[in-house]
């Protein structure tokens, strides 16, 4: 009997353990983090160029880079991830015809393949084959390609969160299917959709290897003014000031800074999906 | 009815078909992206077997691109994956498991609704702020520590790695426990178990599916991940199977070399080639996961 207590204690004396080994390091790290990188925080940091070849000034062509790349990332990505989901949830349902499993497995499969895979298809597709170069269009449609399984997925849900009742509430009506769609699920799903689409949105705006093959560069004298033109990327920044530049150790606090900027930007885009889907839960309740 | 509403209602008939025309073709785009995926891989990549026999490329030992006889083995760039990836998966499982048991099933309901998110928020930060935390601190301590000769290494790659991956196998494997029926629970209660037994014996078991598609898909981030690898683990392709060592995976290998590749050569199709290798290997890394779910889903209570 003593035994069994032993190991029972002993199990959850490692389960705590761990559990405070993960969340200590995700603290440390991001302590470390927040720490160095507030140091640098500044207006003047998030508004100037860059100066004296990088080693001096702010990042702000890194952040007009990455906000037009978001941008344009959501313009591609959203018509078709939403008309996916809504395809998915409303006209496929729990069907299983042969096209139907084969477009659901494509999705799930596209979730799974790498970034940097993306990254050579864009290189292939949009740059050298299409010929739109190394530009903000080309990344920002490989983005779009990367961000489509997540947006799908999310939405997805959202709209099979729907009651069923609502949709027949618009049949007995006389609705017909798309009015039914366009009037009543829309509407309702479309703080889930929201959600998705920011949580999507974070994580592309995080993603360095593939628009390191289709149009980040390192430094640019100017900003970007047409979407044929190269631009800067806080991730890429990021990556390029820490490992190709000259003198990595001197800019370590704007590697710092630029870090923080790019970790308060994902953070606040997830705290608004959260908050979305947190007070519209709480008004639908009620 | 009168003629004008049978008329009105064809016409709306239409429109219908039209919008579930173009949903259709919207659904579609997932299944055109993978094949275009698939399409220029093998386009761009199959060229290279035409200048580099394929036993030259999977069995050579060297990938050495700059030498006046370029080599072109990816041997120590699989090595080199297969080190950090396993180095990784070995440290994360255990940790993110127990984690997960303990947020689904230890933790006091408050700190559960603290936890959650957080592990959460963890998975969405990018993977070149983990890379840069693993060139400028995380190597530091594991080179003090270990002693290694060379500063960046494949341990410093496999225990970045394994903090990145941990989140998104202990959200998945949380869920996986949870859902479990409360009813599984009690019965094993009303049997005499303690906790733990329950936990170990019957919860755990239950949610085995789930949690080995958690497993499998944080393996499928860990195989295809780049920008923290590439940091964190030295980049120099040495066939070795020293964790201490300098190596260079497949996805860091493309990430840095197309940048000086001339576009059309050898070089450059055998980076595609090599994107076509990581693509088939997380491929049925993820359709293992796949299989499992429909599995899961089947025998869902």
């Amino acid at each position: 009997m003593n035994s069994r207590k032993f190991k029972a204690h002993l199990a959850f004396a490692l389960i705590r353990a761990s559990a405070a080994i993960v969340i200590g390091v995700a603290c440390l790290l991001l302590y470390y983090l927040f720490a160095n990188g507030f140091k640098v925080l500044s207006w003047s940091f998030m508004m100037e160029s860059p100066s004296q070849g990088m080693t001096a000034g702010g990042i702000f062509p890194a952040i007009f880079g990455t906000a037009y790349l978001m941008t344009l990332t959501l313009l591609f990505a959203l018509p078709m991830g939403i008309a996916s989901a809504v395809y998915f949830s409303e006209y496929v349902g729990a069907k299983r015809s042969g096209l139907a499993v084969i477009m659901r497995s494509a999705t799930s499969m596209l979730a799974g393949v790498p970034s940097i895979v993306y990254g050579l298809l864009g290189l292939g597709l949009f740059v050298l084959s299409i010929r739109f170069g190394f530009s903000l269009l080309s990344a920002s449609l490989t983005l779009s390609f990367l961000t489509l399984p997540v947006i799908i997925a999310a939405s997805e849900e959202a709209l099979r969160s729907v009651p069923l009742s609502y949709r027949e509430a618009a049949f007995a009506l006389g609705a017909t299917r798309w009015q039914t769609i366009k009037h009543t699920v829309i509407p309702y799903a479309t703080p889930g959709i929201m959600t998705a689409c920011i949580l999507a949105l974070s994580r592309a705006a995080g993603e360095t290897a593939p628009i390191l093959l289709t149009g980040a560069a390192y430094y640019l004298p100017r900003l970007p003014t047409s979407i044929f033109d190269q631009f800067m990327a806080l991730p890429f920044h990021i990556f390029a000031l820490t490992t190709q530049s000259v003198n990595p150790v001197k800019t370590r606090p704007i590697q710092f800074g630029t870090v923080l900027v790019l970790i308060l930007l994902i953070l606040g885009m997830n705290l608004v999906a959260i908050t979305i889907r947190t007070h519209y839960r709480r008004k639908m309740r009620a | 009815m009168s003629r004008l509403g049978e008329k009105r209602s064809r016409s709306l008939n239409i429109g219908e078909k039209i919008i579930e025309g173009l949903l259709l073709a919207s659904a579609f785009a997932s299944v055109a992206i993978l094949s275009m995926i698939f399409l220029f891989l093998f386009r761009e990549g199959i060229p290279t077997f035409s200048e580099i026999l394929p036993e030259e490329f999977f069995l050579g030992t060297i990938w050495q691109v700059q030498a006046v006889e370029p080599r072109y083995g990816i041997l120590p760039l699989l090595a080199g994956s297969a080190l950090v990836t396993t180095g990784a998966m070995i440290i994360a499982i255990p940790l993110s498991l127990m984690c997960a048991v303990y947020i689904a099933e230890v933790a006091h309901p408050l700190l559960k609704e603290v936890t959650k998110p957080f592990v959460e928020l963890l998975a969405g930060i990018p993977s070149v702020v983990y890379g840069f935390v693993a060139l400028t601190v995380l190597a530091d301590i594991t080179h003090q520590l270990t002693g290694s000769v060379h500063r960046l290494n494949a341990l410093n790659g496999a225990l970045i790695l394994a903090v990145m991956v941990a989140p998104t196998i202990i959200s998945i494997a949380e869920d996986a426990i949870t859902s479990v029926p409360k009813e599984f629970r009690e019965a094993a209660y009303a049997l005499g178990a303690d906790k733990w037994e329950t936990t170990s014996k019957v919860v755990f078991p239950s949610g085995l599916s789930g949690i080995m598609i958690a497993i499998m898909l944080g393996l499928g981030r860990a195989i295809g991940e780049t920008m923290a690898v590439l940091m964190a683990t030295g980049n120099a392709p040495l066939l070795t199977f020293d964790i201490l060592s300098s190596v260079q995976t497949m996805t860091a290998v493309i990430a840095i070399e197309m940048g000086e590749v001339t576009f059309g050569s050898t070089h450059f199709h055998a980076l595609f080639a090599i994107g076509l290798v990581l693509l088939v290997i997380t491929f049925f890394v993820n359709l293992a996961a796949e299989v499992l779910l429909r599995k899961f889903r089947s025998v869902r209570y």
